[in-house]
């Protein structure tokens, strides 16, 4: 007899999702893209693409340089702003019973805050995560997510003005993420995620250049997995609000390591490139664990590994 | 657009010369859908290192759900994929992009530089089913011989007539492709359709521009999804002001489209 699906709901704030698996932002595109090749209501959640309140044009290209088991991004927060991202990408997704989650960018608190009210407008939209650690672009990103009163007060700016789950979307590039963390929480974060990229680059050697045309990008994919593993530990010993692991996850196991260390769910990146059905295999991977390891439910996995 | 993620068995591998390689692969899916123009993202191997799918033009389709693609070596991605075996698997992603668009010209020109010849051969195939031989004329431009001898051979093979420039004049004119161009005289309106290096690409552009001949590019840039997610091949529009995407708004573009640099 076929064993009963284990149950792997997990909440976030008062976000409710059947299973602990999203797509990151800024590899999922806004979830139409991967439509004939994913099952997208199989999914936790969706997380598109960084919002701004205006279209962004992006950085020159060159864009991406390949890596060690890795790949450099500058992408510069290329989107198409608020108003397209409603009227051409909002609709796709609304025929999609997964959670929706918009992740949203921005040079100034006034404007998270504006696009944290308009987008609580929109019933679809069941959670913000809020990037305040981009390191692509020259201004705003970085200064909001490597200190900490700037990120409280962006915070607290978007939950002022939202009223469902605000996500706080962490820069691994500071000295005491911990410390990022307990600002966030404070200033009224439901959950945080991390990481982000990691900031790094590369040169050709014959051309004696940045591979980048903006010389610096940000690492994803399977190099920066220990990075992102030792930071989720590090923000779970500290912070009583959910925990998002995301970096390098590849494999059900990876998640399963994410959530041993204390993570509630994760999110997959750069692998929908390499392997677009991975998020499903990895919904699929997480279950059997837990049937496999008599396990009722996420919460008997959550965090084990830090158990004494 | 649909795509289908296959796992493509190895059919048949060719080594055309030197570095060029021709595979079949059985990506039944794949091969019903694709459009001359159109492009796979192929995974060198299971691991992790190389990690990103690398893109290809599509090559050639065939009954039985065959694809091919023709491709040169350059890194640790194409050789790992040139050491696949008959029997074994490729992990094809496809058909993706936005491909040639053949519309009612009188004539066709069809301008390849080096490897750029691999999807124009799928081309001609198309445009021979509603196209007199005559009015398709195929002008290859590569460094040697070598290069081009047996894929020039193949459109000769169609009927087409082909006229070739190498730039060590072991074959054909001695010199660019564009030396094959200029020459040319036509009253009639003339489609060229150009893939290959950008300098080429450009210069192709530039002398069917002079001659009021229409042209299309396939352009080729590094590329992480293929699909229009990330966002990292971008590509300068012709008026500066933001840019495409080759994975999504090409490969193949309008020359006039792009900006020239
Ligand atoms: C739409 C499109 C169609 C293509 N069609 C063909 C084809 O039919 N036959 C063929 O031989 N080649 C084709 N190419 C080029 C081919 O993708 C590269 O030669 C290949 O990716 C090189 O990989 P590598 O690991 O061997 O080289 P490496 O230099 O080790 O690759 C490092 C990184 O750079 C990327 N890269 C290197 N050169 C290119 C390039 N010219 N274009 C795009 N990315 C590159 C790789 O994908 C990888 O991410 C095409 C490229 C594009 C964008
Ligand atoms: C091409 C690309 C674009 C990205 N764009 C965004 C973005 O717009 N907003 C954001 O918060 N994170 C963005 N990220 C970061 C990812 O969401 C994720 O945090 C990071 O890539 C680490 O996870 P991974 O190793 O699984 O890819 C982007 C990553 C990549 C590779
Ligand atoms: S390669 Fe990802 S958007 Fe074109």
């Amino acid at each position: 007899m076929a064993l009963e699906e284990p149950d792997m709901k997990i909440s976030i704030g008062s976000l409710r999702l059947r299973n602990p698996v999203m797509t990151a932002s800024g590899t999922f595109g806004y979830g139409e893209e991967y439509g004939s090749l994913v099952n997208l209501h199989r999914l936790g959640a969706i997380i598109v693409k960084g919002i701004s309140l205006l279209p962004r044009q992006g950085t020159p290209p060159p864009r991406i340089a390949e890596t060690a088991c890795g790949m450099l991004n500058a992408i510069g927060l290329e989107n198409v702003g608020l108003e397209r991202f409603l009227s051409e990408k909002l609709p796709f997704l609304q025929g999609i019973s997964t959670p929706l989650i918009v992740n949203i960018l921005g040079d100034t608190v006034q404007d998270y805050e504006q696009l944290a009210a308009r987008l609580n407008e929109e019933e679809k939209v069941a959670a913000l995560e809020v990037n305040i650690s981009c390191p692509n672009v020259k201004q705003g990103g970085v200064a909001f997510g490597t200190d900490p009163g700037m990120a409280h007060a962006v915070t607290k700016g978007v939950r002022q003005h939202f009223s469902r789950p605000v996500i706080v979307k962490l820069s691994p590039n500071v000295t005491d993420i911990s410390e990022i963390a307990g600002a966030v929480e404070e200033a009224g974060a439901d959950a945080v995620s991390l990481i982000n990229t990691v900031l790094g680059m590369a040169i050709d050697i014959e051309s004696c250049r940045p591979k980048l045309a903006n010389i610096f990008g940000g690492l994803s994919g399977p190099a920066i997995k220990p990075i992102g593993l030792r930071m989720v530990w590090q923000v779970a010993e500290c912070v009583s609000i959910p925990v998002i692991g995301i970096g390098g996850i590849t494999t059900p196991e990876d998640a399963i390591e994410y959530i041993l260390a204390g993570a509630c769910a994760v999110q997959v990146g750069t692998t929908n490139f390499i392997n677009p059905k991975a998020s499903e295999e990895i919904i699929q991977g997480i279950g059997a664990y837990l049937t496999e390891h008599s396990m009722a439910s996420m919460q008997d996995l959550i965090g084990r590994a830090r158990r004494v | 657009m649909q795509a289908y993620q296959q796992k493509a068995e190895v059919v048949s591998t060719e080594k055309v010369t030197g570095d060029i390689y021709r595979f079949t692969v059985k990506a039944p899916d794949i091969a019903a859908d694709a459009r001359p123009g159109q492009f796979v993202m192929v995974r060198a191997g299971d691991g992790l290192d190389p990690l990103l799918r690398r893109p290809f033009s599509i090559h050639q389709v065939a009954e039985g759900g065959l694809v091919q693609i023709l491709f040169k070596v350059i890194g640790k991605g194409t050789q790992a994929i040139a050491g696949l075996q008959v029997g074994q698997h490729m992990d094809v992603l496809g058909p993706l992009g936005r491909g040639f668009v053949h519309n009612t010209m009188q004539e066709h020109y069809l301008v390849g530089g080096g490897i750029g010849v691999a999807p124009l051969l799928f081309l001609a195939k198309q445009l021979l089913k509603k196209n007199e031989p005559s009015a398709i004329r195929v002008l290859l431009g590569a460094g040697t011989k070598a290069e081009i001898s047996t894929l020039a051979d193949d459109f000769e093979n169609m009927g087409l007539g082909v006229q070739v420039s190498t730039e060590d004049g072991s074959l054909g004119k001695p010199g660019l492709v564009t030396d094959l161009m200029v020459p040319l005289q036509n009253e009639n309106k003339v489609m060229v359709y150009t893939c290959g290096p950008y300098p080429m690409l450009r210069a192709v552009a530039g002398v069917s521009s002079d001659k009021g001949w229409a042209c299309q590019v396939s352009l080729e840039t590094i590329m992480a999804c293929g699909l229009g997610a990330c966002l990292g091949c971008a590509v300068l529009r012709a008026d500066m002001n933001g840019y495409v995407h080759v994975c999504k708004d090409g490969p193949v573009f309008d020359a006039d489209d792009v900006a020239w640099l």
